[in-house]
């Protein structure tokens, strides 16, 4: 399959996706449980990707992602809310002092930046360093900032530990399909440049990789400066979806929600950590939310040991059965493509040896 | 091919390079120069010293106490600091004292036009034959993070990808392009690492036991291939190398190192019959 023809299937198959989901919008009612798994799955799916990024493709561990998301949230939700709005949402603090509002693609950029900003920072000192040092580092940052941001000297500009609220919302489940989309196959790209070959590369060997020539301080700091923009555009996409956000909600469970993801995914497939945000989302919010419920019958069976919080037990043992028998993933490094698929039938149907499926590696 | 060294015509040259690791000297206050178009090989038994002295022209370590120049060029310079200043026992200590410190990432090394092969092979595992050559090409892209990405440097890539095809046809991995690197055997793991380390346009191709772990025949092979490249690249070639019918047959001359101190230069005849080497080293080597 050449090219052309792998990118008019790719791209038809994004524009059917899209417009499947206009009519599922139109035909079916708007607070049905779909919306919020697909929602919150396309989220979920970009900061994945993002961190995939970071650990998958350069080998660097963060644990930072909540931190910025945070960053990105209220970047968002500050820069957003209508200047009417804001006597009341910032009652206690005479209004804030930011008293304008800018579009919404743009605040969701500018979340990005600011998250990239810290990312800088915290990246001069730290990327120098052996890289179990990074994680300890964002881990740390991520708990720092989710206390500075509800310090009541910053009051006038995140509004304590108060809510922020009144900023615009998703109109429409396209909107975060469309901006993930985007973000997505913009990572997508830079890997398969040849920064992202680098990436690679310093993921492979460092030493190896200095040695022909990759500055090792300068592509690690700009793979997490990137994945860090990407996390903060995802937090900006997760107020919106939020529709009211709160410094406490960036915990650290929730990094280890997208590291979760990403394992499960495949570390080093942006197509596995995809599905994987889906199937998580779609788990922890919808399927397995009869764990929790401790009233649940089958017929007029009883079913034992649920009780809320049952959930997250399952989701541990899921976690530590993935990390002992099935450290691959759902993809491994492999990615999702017409391509490979064709080739998975050919193999089935045919049964003969086709060439490699799969890897998009070198498109 | 024999050279009269003139000044002007040194690529390498190491001045009064001491290592000294705690308290183990590993390389003892070795000068050496390398010509251009040169084959000096670096012997001596094992723990002599010799990777050690590779890695403080690469950059991997900086030198406890010393300097290095390539093309005339001072690269890498440094004199005992800090605890090194007590626990100092190398000799010189205190020629380069006060002078300015030299210590380049290896990467800048690279670009300098240095390029190395590693003695334990060091290829990047989850990519092909073709990719990691294709990696190598990074270093002399003039396209940034934008261009790279939006596919505006599309010229420079079909250019690093076609002569990183032209570099598996010479180093013949052709019919291997698409395998993963790590399931070569050995001696085209060998082969490929040069070719990696061909593709960052080297003047200057350190050679850490090319050899290392190949049957007589594939050594053959090798050291004709080494002269080859050679010509064609117009190379100059330091070259670590155990397998001595290899180093008889190749090197212009033969720098021997024993516990960290040079103790013979010179061709190949003259190193053969020294008496210092064969006590040290060939004694026991030329039997195999
Ligand atoms: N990073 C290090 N820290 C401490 N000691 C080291 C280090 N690297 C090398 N050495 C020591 O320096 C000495 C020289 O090692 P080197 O690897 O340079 O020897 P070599 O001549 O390459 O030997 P071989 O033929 O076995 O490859 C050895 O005693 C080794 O243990
Ligand atoms: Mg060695």
């Amino acid at each position: 399959m050449n090219k052309k023809n792998k990118l008019i299937w790719n791209v038809s198959l994004i524009v059917a996706l899209l417009v499947l989901l206009f009519v599922l919008e139109q035909v079916m009612p708007s607070g049905s449980m779909l919306f919020t798994v697909l929602k919150k799955g396309a989220i979920y799916a970009l900061v994945a990707v993002s961190m995939n990024l970071l650990n998958g493709f350069t080998g660097l561990f963060s644990l930072g992602q909540a931190g910025f998301m945070l960053l990105g949230a209220y970047t968002y939700a500050i820069l957003t809310i209508p200047p009417e709005s804001r006597a009341s949402v910032y009652q206690y603090y005479d209004g804030g002092i930011i008293q304008f509002a800018i579009p919404v693609p743009l605040a969701l950029i500018a979340g990005g930046l600011i998250a990239a900003g810290f990312a800088f920072l915290i990246g001069l000192p730290v990327l120098r360093l052996k890289s179990d040092y990074l994680a300890i580092a964002t881990l740390g940052f991520a708990e720092i900032i989710r206390a500075v941001f509800q310090w009541d000297k910053l009051g006038p500009l995140t509004n304590g530990s108060n809510l922020l609220r009144s900023f615009p919302t998703f109109q429409s489940v396209l909107y975060p399909f469309i901006v993930s989309g985007i973000c997505i196959a913009l990572i997508v790209m830079l890997i398969n440049s040849t920064y992202g070959r680098a990436f690679k590369a310093i993921r492979d060997d460092e030493i190896a990789a200095e040695a022909m020539g990759i500055n090792l301080a300068h592509h690690k700091r700009l793979a997490f400066v990137i994945s860090s923009f990407f996390a903060g555009v995802s937090g900006g996409l997760l107020a919106m979806y939020q529709t009211t956000i709160q410094a406490s909600m960036f915990k650290s469970a929730m990094t280890y929600e997208i590291l979760l993801i990403v394992v499960i995914g495949g570390i080093g497939s942006v197509t596995g950590s995809c599905i994987s945000s889906f199937l998580f989302i779609a788990c922890s919010e919808w399927w397995l939310r009869f764990l929790d419920n401790e009233n649940f019958y089958i017929g007029s069976f009883h079913v034992p040991l649920l009780r809320a919080g049952f959930r997250k037990v399952v989701f541990a043992v899921v976690i530590m059965a993935m990390v002992l028998f099935y450290r691959q993933g759902i993809m491994g490094t492999k990615e999702f493509s017409v391509e490979a698929l064709q080739n998975l039938f050919r193999k089935i149907f045919l049964r003969k040896s086709v060439k490699k499926a799969g890897d998009t590696h070198e498109s | 091919m024999s050279h009269e060294k003139k000044e002007t015509d040194t690529v390498l040259k190491l001045e009064n390079l001491t290592m000294q690791f705690g308290g183990v000297i590993a390389v003892d206050n070795v000068s050496l120069e390398v010509g251009k178009g040169e084959i000096l090989s670096l012997i001596g038994p094992n723990g002599a010293g010799k990777t050690t002295a590779f890695n403080m022209v690469t950059g991997v370590y900086a030198p406890t106490n010393g300097a290095i120049y390539y093309k005339g060029e001072k690269i890498v310079q440094n004199t005992p600091q800090g605890r090194m200043k007590k626990l100092y026992q190398g000799e010189n200590a205190d020629l380069y004292a006060g002078k300015r410190v030299i210590a380049p990432t290896p990467d800048k090394i690279t670009k300098l036009g240095i390029a190395r092969t590693f003695q334990n092979i060091r290829l990047f595992k989850s990519q092909t034959v073709f990719e990691n050559i294709l990696i190598a090409k990074h270093m002399r892209r003039t396209s940034n993070l934008f261009t790279a990405t939006f596919r505006l440097n599309a010229k420079e890539e079909a250019q690093m990808r076609q002569e990183s095809e032209e570099l598996l046809r010479i180093m013949e991995l052709e019919d291997v392009r698409d395998e993963l690197a790590t399931s070569l055997p050995y001696g085209k793991q060998r082969h490929l690492e040069i070719a990696r380390a061909l593709a960052t346009k080297p003047e200057l191709l350190l050679l850490d036991e090319p050899a290392a772990g190949m049957n007589p025949q594939e050594t053959l092979e090798l050291t004709q291939f080494i002269g080859r490249i050679r010509g064609e690249f117009g190379l100059t070639i330091f070259m670590i190398e155990h397998h001595m019918d290899l180093v008889m047959e190749i090197s212009d001359r033969i720098h021997v190192l024993d516990f960290g101190k040079s103790i013979a230069e010179g061709k190949p005849d003259e190193v053969r019959n020294d008496p210092r080497v064969i006590e040290a080293y060939l004694g026991g080597a030329q039997d195999e």
